[in-house]
């Protein structure tokens, strides 16, 4: 999971990286006691878990307590890339001398952590030329492989140790945690020589959720997506009309794809996993019928061992239940595939020998 | 490199040539034993099953199964095992399994966490191992050996490498292959998670020799850079033979986990853009869809002709 600027920097705080102080809040009753405690001047900050905040405007630089109440329900009312606001965050504002960029993450093709530092922060890293990469392992990063990157980053005297103080704290949170990432862009040094992390992105291992009771606070789920999970399904909402629903990752992407290339817009990527059975297909469908963008279902499932007439017992199940009034435009291959298109004969389930097929009719379809 | 074709099928000089030993790490459950049975009905040789608990018992009334890997090994000889078990016990599974001297190590499980996957790595590497996956298919000779969860229908015995990170794509584009006459000699599943066991070069470095080889197809997706990688090692050592890309995922949003938990997008690393600009270098021409890969396939034969 992806954790939120704010929720980051509690981590950081947990493991002792020095930061601004900084308050987190969902309303402006609640910012306003913030802005009190906080004191003038400090930035407003939206937090959303996509980046490019700045440009969007949802970092602005406050004074008093007129441009308070102007920006904070400004802020408040950002949409970013499709991101609505999850909270405010004020941190107090600062004197910064330079700004510098330290990251760790998973490197997937060397499989193993590495440090990513510049001495040029605050912009994108893949914008940055100057890139000290140092691969470290298992994420164990001993003080003498720390100041070695120090120097690297021509740091010296009490910035040096900062940085060698920060790189080993951010290593130790990303190994313990079970990080992706671990982010601090800009890493600023400030007028007095310290060091002091301004943003912070941290991404975790999904799969070791079950070892992190700790960070369920910072898990984010729809109803949706609470019971696809449930079901073991992988779902990504997505903002087009028709539903995209298959077993296997690479087989509803694969699918998308191909819906976008003819004009399509899929609303959803839904993969309801290994072995396709009515109960899930019938979920699945449950699930769509929630979504209320959506205008039809297109379905790709590829089982060698799946009975296509299973899935088609759910369609029709769907439709005696009224749960769904939804043209559904399927691909099956499997067994069984010319008895379950006589079972779906008159229905609004149409199945098709070939993907192409499939999409054609429901790009058509939907445009009706 | 390790041989794989050594480990899969052995030499004519061995005793089990084309019918190695393969174990099954927890065959009593139901997916492990649906499995099991499948690749028995395919032709592999299970010759054991491990089970903590169930040792003594026998799988279907004739597959021996024991309580640990150690066990198995010691009665079978077998170097080859296939796991089964939930992903949170799949770092324990996989270690037995590596110190009771196993050289090839199918991790099926979706979901493992990928600190236990850099684990196993580390101490596959230690012994000479190889494992493949986690969150993989398997890896297949087709109408030899079958060590996965693939259906069986959509391969035949043929001369075309295929290397994967998804499963169906693997299922769907073979079963393109098979009906155009591309018959497959090896087919790798790398897996869908950010960490592999065989990446994608790896999996290429294993297939890359194969004297009777006259094809290469390559199905990528979304996250990482495995598939540049490759990409780049192709160009580097001139690889001729003809091949073939696909990648799923050109319209996904940019970081949102794709189901796999490797196919996902972080600014631009990870992109399909990229991956098919690396492909283009290495004249590599890279399919739109599944039923376009034969046919690009056939026109990289004719050309080579």
């Amino acid at each position: 999971m992806q954790l939120l600027e704010f929720q980051a920097k509690e981590l950081f705080r947990e493991y002792g990286i020095n930061l601004l102080p900084s308050i987190a809040s969902t309303t402006i009753e609640e910012g306003r006691k913030h802005a009190k405690e906080l004191g003038y001047p400090f930035v407003i900050k939206i937090q959303v878990p996509v980046g490019g905040r700045g440009k969007a405007g949802g970092i602005q630089k406050c004074q008093n307590d007129d441009e308070f109440e102007l920006k904070y329900p400004q802020v408040l009312g950002l949409t970013i890339k499709g991101e609505k606001a999850r909270a405010i965050l004020l941190e107090k504002m600062a004197d910064i001398k330079k700004e510098l960029y330290l990251s760790l993450f998973l490197n997937r093709s060397k499989r193993c952590y590495t440090i990513i530092a510049s001495p040029e922060g605050g912009m994108e890293i893949e914008s940055v030329k100057n890139q000290i990469i140092r691969e470290v392992g298992l994420g164990d990063v001993s003080e003498q492989v720390a100041r070695e990157v120090a120097k690297e980053m021509k740091l010296e005297g009490k910035a040096a140790d900062y940085f060698v103080d920060i790189l080993q704290k951010l290593a130790k949170l990303t190994v313990e945690k079970e990080a992706e990432l671990a982010e601090i862009n800009p890493l600023a040094i400030m007028q007095d020589g310290s060091l002091m992390a301004l943003d912070g992105k941290f991404v975790t291992d999904d799969n070791s959720n079950f070892r992190h009771d700790e960070l369920q606070k910072y898990q984010e789920k729809t109803e949706i997506e609470e019971r696809a999970e449930k079901s073991g399904f992988s779902l990504v909402e997505l903002d087009g009309d028709i539903a995209v629903v298959g077993n296997g990752a690479g087989l509803v992407m694969s699918t998308l794809d191909m819906l976008t290339d003819n004009g399509g817009k899929p609303a959803c990527f839904l993969d309801v996993g290994g072995g396709a059975t009515t109960d899930s297909v019938y979920e699945a469908l449950t699930l769509i019928s929630k979504m209320n963008r959506v205008k039809g279902i297109l379905v790709n499932l590829y089982g060698g061992i799946v009975k296509t007439t299973v899935v088609a017992e759910a369609f029709l199940k769907a439709y005696d239940d009224k749960l769904i009034n939804l043209p559904v435009f399927a691909r099956l291959k499997g067994t069984e595939s010319e008895k379950a298109k006589e079972m779906l004969k008159g229905s609004r389930t149409k199945i098709y020998d070939s993907i192409e097929e499939a999409i054609n009719s429901a790009v058509m379809g939907i445009k009706k | 490199m390790t041989d794989i074709f050594k480990l899969l099928r052995g030499d004519p000089q061995d005793s089990d040539y084309k019918k190695k030993g393969v174990i099954v790490q927890g065959i009593t459950g139901a997916y492990g034993s649906l499995h099991a049975k499948n690749m028995m009905t395919y032709g592999t040789n299970i010759v054991a099953g491990v089970t903590p608990g169930k040792g003594g018992q026998k799988f279907e009334g004739k597959v021996p199964i024991f309580n640990t890997v150690k066990d198995a090994v010691d009665a079978t000889g077998a170097k080859i095992s296939i796991v089964f078990v939930p992903a949170k016990f799949f770092l324990g599974a996989a270690k037995e399994a590596l110190e009771a001297g196993i050289k090839l190590l199918v991790a099926i499980p979706e979901h493992v966490p990928v600190r236990d996957t850099m684990e196993v790595i580390d101490l596959a590497n230690k012994k000479g191992a190889v494992v493949i996956g986690p969150n993989t298919p398997g890896i297949m000779i087709p109408e030899l050996i079958k060590i996965g969860i693939m259906p069986a229908t959509p391969f035949k015995a043929g001369k075309i490498a295929v290397l994967s990170k998804s499963g169906t794509l693997l299922y769907e584009i073979s079963d393109a292959l098979t009906n155009s006459g591309f018959g497959q000699s090896i087919t790798i599943g790398v897996g869908g998670d950010p960490i592999n066991g065989t990446r994608m070069i790896d999996a290429f470095d294993m297939v890359k020799d194969i004297p009777d080889m006259e094809g290469l197809v390559v199905i990528g997706e979304i996250g990482g850079d495995s598939e540049e990688m490759l990409a780049q090692r192709i160009i580097d050592i001139g690889f001729k033979k003809p091949t073939v890309a696909y990648i799923a995922g050109r319209s996904a949003p940019k970081e949102k986990r794709m189901g796999h938990a490797g196919a996902i997008v972080m600014g631009t690393y990870g992109s399909a853009e990229s991956k098919v600009s690396m492909f283009n270098k290495a004249n590599i021409p890279v399919a739109k869809r599944p039923s376009q890969v034969p046919v690009l396939l056939a026109g990289k034969m004719q050309q080579s002709d």
